[in-house]
């Protein structure tokens, strides 16, 4: 086992940094080492930053969205528009449309798929709110923005199928071949679905 | 420890930031977990996703180990089975019925059912009639198998339109007619291999693998009936309804 090189304080903080996504122990003692380094000017106030966040941070109870305060910045927004509704498995899912920046609509963040994999069932989804955001607002058109997986397109047949009711519309995503992609290299049901749901040109 | 199989993928866990966790159920190694490197990555996303089939190369350094999968698609069905409602419910109610079996454990029977089933599912009429079938299949592996063939009461062979709830055996239409209200309906394409199921039909073969995969597989586990099930059976009607 390789001797300790720094007090417990400064392995703890290497072991924490190791647990983030896209870290590994390598790459955690460089990051810890940079702190110590730039303590000033960067560890302070980052570790100020993180107990900011950690009081504040909450879940928005009407969408599932997390910020700073509920509602949510993308919720309180007035300038949004309120007749499309679009449905996403995460906070993560939600942030990507954000910053492609293509639908100004509202969101609704699920919490997950439906995958007994995970033993994730309707009930432990964000969609009684979801149901009754519809039937209570003026949404005219609910957008599934789920991913392209079996689970998630089992997740928006039955959205679907608990919003038929409502007499919204009910819309998904396309699928097929994305931008830049070369059809050599796309996978067989990549193209498949490219070429049932092709348009006129 | 290495064998080579081919099977039909039930579900994907990401495993960590780049890894996947795969569930196949195999021809000859039954329900068998292992891990795929790079599982996670765009590249081979796609080609992990329930329905599709895959010829899997499993090594491990003991046999208990989850061990890796080097997994290479043959049949990819996995982009026609989210475009239905009905086949995206099919693929979660089968994966769910195969979970019911222990890990390792063959059943070749069931992997060939299933082969079959998946390249059906997005058509009701005949996804319904072979759902029902694969049901009779799971129960009877599970040691809870119906006898079909011949009257409970009587030992007629003929006639048998009904099930005992009780014995799970056939029941012949005079020896049932008195307690028809608590017995089950045998609907007529379970009695023979040619018969053609009408949707009545197969709501009433639903009705009869259902009472028994709740009273003897289910509810003893304290498992819940597979949510996916309901929804499935509940889609033509809402497709009608549309």
């Amino acid at each position: 086992m390789p001797r300790a090189v720094a007090g417990p304080e400064i392995e703890r903080l290497i072991q924490l940094l190791a647990r983030l996504p896209g870290l590994g122990p390598r790459s955690a003692r460089r990051a810890a080492l940079h702190l110590v380094r730039k303590r000033a000017e960067l560890m302070e106030p980052l570790s100020t930053a993180f107990i900011d966040a950690l009081a504040k941070i909450e879940v928005c109870g009407t969408c599932g969205n997390v910020d700073t305060r509920d509602p949510c910045t993308v919720c309180a927004d007035p300038t949004r528009d309120r007749l499309i509704l679009v449905v996403v498995e995460n906070v993560a899912d939600l942030w990507a449309l954000e910053r492609a920046g293509v639908v100004a609509g509202r969101y609704h963040v699920l919490g997950g798929t439906l995958s007994p994999l995970d033993g994730v069932g309707p009930d432990d989804l964000n969609l009684k709110k979801l149901v009754s955001r519809v039937h209570e607002g003026e949404t005219k058109e609910v957008l599934l923005a789920l991913n392209a997986t079996v689970d998630g397109q089992t997740t928006a047949h039955y959205v679907t199928d608990l919003l038929r009711d409502t007499g919204v519309k009910v819309t998904r995503l396309a699928h097929g071949v994305p931008v830049g992609g070369e059809l050599d290299y796309l996978d067989e049901g990549t193209l498949a679905a490219a070429i049932r749901q092709r348009t006129p040109f | 420890m290495e064998w080579t199989d081919e099977g039909i993928i039930l579900g994907t866990r990401r495993h960590g930031e780049g890894h996947a966790v795969v569930e196949l159920m195999t021809a000859a190694h039954g329900r068998h977990l292992g891990l795929v490197r790079g599982g996670s990555s765009r590249k081979v996303t796609p080609l992990l996703q329930a329905g599709n089939s895959v010829r899997a190369v499993w090594r491990a350094r003991l046999h208990e180990h989850l061990g890796t999968y080097a997994l290479e698609a043959t049949r990819v069905r996995s982009d026609r089975l989210m475009a239905s409602a009905a086949a995206s419910y099919g693929m979660q109610t089968l994966a769910a019925h195969l979970r019911l079996l222990p890990e390792r454990d063959s059943h070749t029977g069931l992997y060939r059912a299933l082969a079959v089933i998946v390249d059906h599912l997005e058509e009701p009429a005949v996804a319904g009639a072979l759902l029902v079938r694969f049901e009779l299949a799971l129960l009877a592996e599970l040691g809870f198998g119906l006898d079909l063939e011949t009257c409970a009461a009587t030992g007629a062979s003929t006639d048998l339109i009904y099930v005992s709830p009780k014995s799970g055996r056939a029941v012949s239409r005079a020896a049932g007619e008195a307690w028809k209200d608590q017995i089950l309906a045998l609907p007529a394409f379970l009695r023979g291999p040619g018969e053609r199921a009408s949707s009545s039909e197969i709501e009433s073969g639903f009705a009869l693998t259902g009472f028994f995969l709740a009273q003897r597989v289910y509810e003893p586990r304290g498992l819940e009936f597979p949510q996916s099930r309901a929804a499935l059976l509940a889609a033509p009607a809402r497709a009608a309804a549309a």
